[in-house]
């Protein structure tokens, strides 16, 4: 090239770089497009897999992931932007309700939790969906990071039954529930948030119910 | 290039030219990253491919890719090909993808890829760029597994904790037995520090004593260096 103007370069740079955002954005549409089915695949049987840990696939017959309704911003979910609760029914009678609560005083922030509550208002189960706890010490309320695989600490919630409730504290603070030594705040968090919204469940459970599905609470 | 070449190239990106012990660079992946020997492989794996598609796309089109703006145009193949690797990841290694969900995007911002296209793929043809990719990421790999292995097996007692999600039935070794304590400090940030100065110091150590060894040895024979 003999001459090059700034206009010229511009004009030049500037066209080929349109050229290469054209082409590399083509390969991204190209390859979510391919996938797109795949991963909405493997985000449905992540969701049904954690949901089979709180709660057993016999105990329904409804397809769960429809019947749903979301909560605005419930304070007794811990819930500050709102969230989801699953309805399980059995033969058109409730069988659980399944509710994204969260405990705000994780050790390090917020701890998200699925409960089970069955209709009889005992705990079927309760999963850590996400949380920051520190590795090795408040970790064990996630069942991957519990040492003890045979019964994970997060297990005794499945035995709570409604006339339980009142206990569901940890053994420190007068209820039934075991914790570790040292480690207490995660345990004391997560034991709170399952209390809450479990007597949510009980205190709103027609009304959950009720609701047609899709519908905003 | 002939196969010495090639065979240069790759001993370069794995030991002479190590990203993570001799360049030091691309430190945020494999100090966040490597808490485990199957997270740091994984890791490990997913830059390789990044490192591979972007020298490979970047040494075939290098012809047209005006100087001036070749800095955002890698910037822009990088970050195409990463969003691939990402999805790919996402649609059918949905597990891993759970685990290194947040460090896949990251891979854009590591310098080593960027440093690689720079250095090696904007001015060699595409197989060789594409073998440099390569052994850049598996220098990188091994330093990340070695990194992985001393924090689990200090920090949690265990080792290849997590190889579930990769091989649905393999399971985790437990070296020292269920009720090791573990030495939390290996697995919070300032153990990788630790343990990757021990690297770089171990591997400065091994080239040391081969350049003394070397000196000692008449030069006639460095070709081929005798075992004492």
């Amino acid at each position: 090239m003999s001459e090059t103007t700034a206009l010229g370069l511009s004009a030049r740079t500037g066209s080929v770089m349109v050229a290469f955002t054209v082409i590399f954005t083509a390969v991204m549409a190209f390859t979510y497009g391919a996938t797109k089915t795949q991963i909405e695949a493997s985000a449905t049987e992540e969701k049904m897999k954690l949901i089979s840990e709180v709660l057993p696939a016999t105990a329904y017959d409804n397809v769960l992931l429809d019947d749903v309704i979301t909560v605005g911003p419930t304070r007794e979910l811990g819930l500050d932007d709102g969230g989801h609760i699953y309805r399980a029914r059995k033969a058109g009678q409730p069988a659980a309700l399944l509710l994204e609560a969260t405990a705000p005083d994780g050790y390090s922030g917020r701890i998200e939790l699925i409960v089970a509550v069955r209709a009889d208002g005992g705990v079927s189960g309760v999963r850590a969906v996400t949380h920051r706890e520190t590795p090795g010490l408040g970790d064990y309320i996630d069942p991957k990071k519990d040492k003890n695989k045979k019964s994970p600490w997060i297990t005794q919630f499945a035995e709570l039954k409604a006339a339980d409730l009142p206990r569901c504290k940890l053994t420190k603070d007068g209820g039934q529930i075991a914790y570790h030594t040292g480690a207490t705040i995660s345990a004391r968090a997560v034991t709170q948030a399952v209390a809450r919204a479990a007597g949510y469940a009980a205190a709103n459970h027609d009304r959950l119910f009720a609701a047609p599905s899709g519908d905003k609470l | 290039m002939d196969l010495k070449a090639y065979r240069d190239i790759a001993w370069n990106g794995i030991w002479k030219q190590n990203t993570g012990v001799v360049q030091i660079l691309g430190l945020c992946p494999i100090l966040a990253i490597s808490t485990s020997i199957v997270n740091a492989v994984s890791l490990g794996l997913a830059t390789i491919l990044v490192m591979a598609m972007s020298n490979l796309v970047i040494a075939a089109l290098r012809n047209f890719i005006p100087y001036e703006i070749r800095i955002p145009v890698f910037i822009l193949i990088i970050a195409a090909l990463t969003t691939v690797v990402d999805l790919a990841f996402n649609a059918y290694l949905h597990e891993l993808y759970l685990v290194l969900g947040i460090f896949i995007p990251l891979i854009v911002t590591n310098c080593i890829v960027l440093a690689r296209v720079e250095a090696f793929a904007a001015k060699n043809e595409p197989i060789g760029s594409t073998i440099d990719g390569i052994a850049m990421g598996i220098g990188l790999t091994l330093v990340l597994a070695v990194l992985g292995a001393i924090r689990e097996l200090i920090g949690s007692g265990t080792l290849l904790s997590g190889i579930e999600m990769l091989f649905p039935g393999a399971e985790a070794i437990h070296v020292f037995g269920d009720d090791y304590p573990g030495f939390l400090i290996a697995i919070l940030p300032p153990g990788a520090f630790f343990a990757l100065g021990c690297l770089i110091a171990g591997r400065n150590w091994l080239e040391a004593r081969k350049l003394a060894r070397a000196r000692m040895n008449p030069p006639a024979i460095t070709d081929t260096p005798a075992e004492a």
